[in-house]
């Protein structure tokens, strides 16, 4: 819920006409209570075609573990790649799939809102008394969606069975900000990609270099990639943070860009940030939202 | 009159260039991060499965460049049957005098046509830019060749594709939701056709199992045919494996497509 909690924080202030503490809680209360009825709506009509749920469940289940036979025939050939073993990649891609599963989840039905804003449906949204984001964010919400949370979920298990890892407070504390962040991280780009398709409502495929692109990328060691691309994701879009970085402490690897030690730990501030980026996103684009026809 | 319904197709494709341009920045993206992976594989293992590694790269850019072409991850066209399908809708189309299958197919290659071009040449030539790609080569004449050959593949793999896409679509007459049958078909499709990776890199049972269906049909055999993995014959016989699964194929859609109609009937009776 984290991402969606500072996501809808930074929406919300427009709202807000006091700065008043009180007034910005009852007003968040009242966004998540909306979203959960929505959820709870759109979980009720996909549960009434019980083996489609299944079936696209169960998919993309599939979907997200053919990724990893892709990975695991590559290490029928090789024993590294990148210099990172097959139990060190399985974390890279177990942390990189979780994060953005509960981030689709959560929010990833907002990849549609182009749709919304073509055949002017998005007036519904605006009028309602429900926060904009907090609508779009639950609109379609798609259970099915778990299937790659529990998939990339047994692979980190796995992963983390076979890495011999010594567990420090401070390693699990790194680990627990590792999943809560990532998933901040990505639920932003969510964001920001559903804020840019009020500008441009037919080019909502964009985003999906960011988010299916970057949830690839991060499946695989940062030594893999030219180090100009590696960059861009520390200093452009933080998804670097989302589990490289924080990685590199966790497996005790060396850092490809030489970056200083304490980027490892920075990825709170890395969420933080992309989420207020996302938030200002998201107001600018409700503000530039012109109906469908005008 | 199909000829006017394909170079409509084209032009409805074509209409929307904020799209084309979306979805050619996403090929390209995804080209860079399979190519270094691609690249961080083949430098352990030069010559892995017979590619090297600028064939390896080639593949890979192939691979995006026909990715919307070829409807690796969409239904094409075929996404406006399977809603009129659900909707009811395909209750006045079977009214009409228009065989489905083929009224399709020729929005399909329309629509193929324009997605070949504006999707296609970009991400080759930004791949070309970056990366050392493999050419057809071997002298004006043989490369000639080889270019044909690898058209007649290319359409032939939009034939395969589109008669998969069909049998696909017309699950809904039984399933009302498409997206589950839609959804193993993309992976099995982009796992099987050697899309994430060659097949002769699987293990060999599952290389054989893949030999067997119809997916290679769809990517890895114009990508070899291109990459000149094949002698003269070789690619005749490719070529010829395409044909046979076009035919096959289509001829089940025509079956299921017959029993499907009849369907309608005691619904709608």
């Amino acid at each position: 819920m984290a991402d969606l909690t500072s996501g809808q924080a930074s929406g919300q202030a427009s709202g807000l006409t006091s700065g008043l503490a009180s007034g910005f809680a009852t007003e968040l209360r009242h966004a998540l209570r909306s979203y959960g009825w929505i959820v709870a709506m759109w979980t009720r009509a996909a549960l009434a075609y019980p083996a489609s749920f299944w079936m696209t469940t169960v998919g993309n289940m599939a979907a997200s573990g053919m990724d990893f036979v892709v990975i695991a025939v590559i290490f029928l050939h090789t024993s590294a790649l990148g210099g990172w073993t097959l139990p060190q990649v399985a974390f890279l891609y177990g942390t990189s799939g979780l994060t953005l599963g509960l981030a689709d989840l959560l929010v990833g039905s907002m990849d549609q809102l182009g749709e919304r804003v073509r055949d002017g449906s998005m007036d519904t949204t605006l009028v309602r008394p429900v926060p904009a984001l907090a609508q779009q964010a639950a609109d379609r919400f798609a259970l099915r969606r778990l299937g790659r949370i529990v998939q990339a979920g047994t692979v980190l298990t796995w992963s983390l069975g076979h890495l011999d890892l010594e567990w420090t407070p401070a390693k699990v504390l790194v680990f627990v900000s590792l999943v809560v962040c990532g998933a901040v991280i990505f639920g932003s780009v969510f964001v920001a990609g559903a804020a840019f398709q009020f500008v441009m409502a037919d080019a909502s495929e964009v985003q999906n270099s960011f988010t299916y692109g970057g949830m690839t990328m991060l499946q695989y060691p940062p030594t893999v990639f030219a180090k100009d691309l590696v960059r861009c994701t520390v200093f452009g879009v933080p998804l670097a943070f989302v589990n490289w970085l924080p990685a590199l402490y966790l497996l005790d690897r060396p850092d490809p860009l030489g970056l200083p030690g304490w980027f490892r730990f920075a990825s709170p501030v890395a969420a933080l940030l992309s989420a207020v980026v996302a938030g200002l996103l998201w107001r600018a684009g409700v503000r530039a939202y012109r109906s469908t026809g005008s | 009159m199909y000829a006017a319904v394909c170079a409509r197709g084209f032009r409805r494709y074509s209409t929307y260039r904020a799209a084309t341009w979306a979805r050619v920045i996403t090929n390209t993206v995804f080209g860079f991060i399979l190519a270094y992976t691609y690249l961080a594989l083949w430098r352990v293992r030069p010559h892995l499965g017979g590619y090297d590694l600028s064939a390896a790269l080639t593949y890979v850019w192939l691979g995006q460049a026909l990715f919307a072409f070829l409807c690796m991850a969409g239904m094409g066209v075929l996404d406006d049957l399977q809603t009129r399908i659900t909707k009811g809708d395909i209750a006045v189309d079977l009214f009409r005098p228009v065989d489905q299958q083929a009224w399709w197919l020729a929005v399909d290659l329309g629509r193929g046509g324009y997605q070949l071009l504006a999707n296609g040449l970009a991400p080759m030539l930004i791949g070309g830019l970056c990366f050392d790609l493999r050419l057809p080569q071997g002298g004006a004449l043989p490369a000639a060749a080889t270019w044909a050959a690898f058209a007649v593949s290319v359409v032939l793999a939009l034939l395969v594709s589109y008669a998969l896409r069909f049998l696909v679509a017309l699950t809904a007459f039984w399933l009302l939701d498409g997206r589950g049958v839609q959804m193993i078909y993309y992976l099995t499709c982009n796992f099987f056709g050697g899309f994430f990776l060659p097949i002769t890199l699987f293990p060999a049972p599952l290389e054989m199992l893949a030999r067997a269906l119809p997916f290679v049909s769809v990517f890895q055999v114009p990508a070899d045919v291109f990459l000149q993995r094949y002698d003269a014959v070789g690619t005749a016989a490719a070529l010829g494996v395409q044909a046979a699964w076009a035919v096959v194929l289509l001829g089940a859609g025509r079956l299921v497509q017959a029993r499907a109609v009849r369907k309608v009937v005691v619904q709608g009776g």
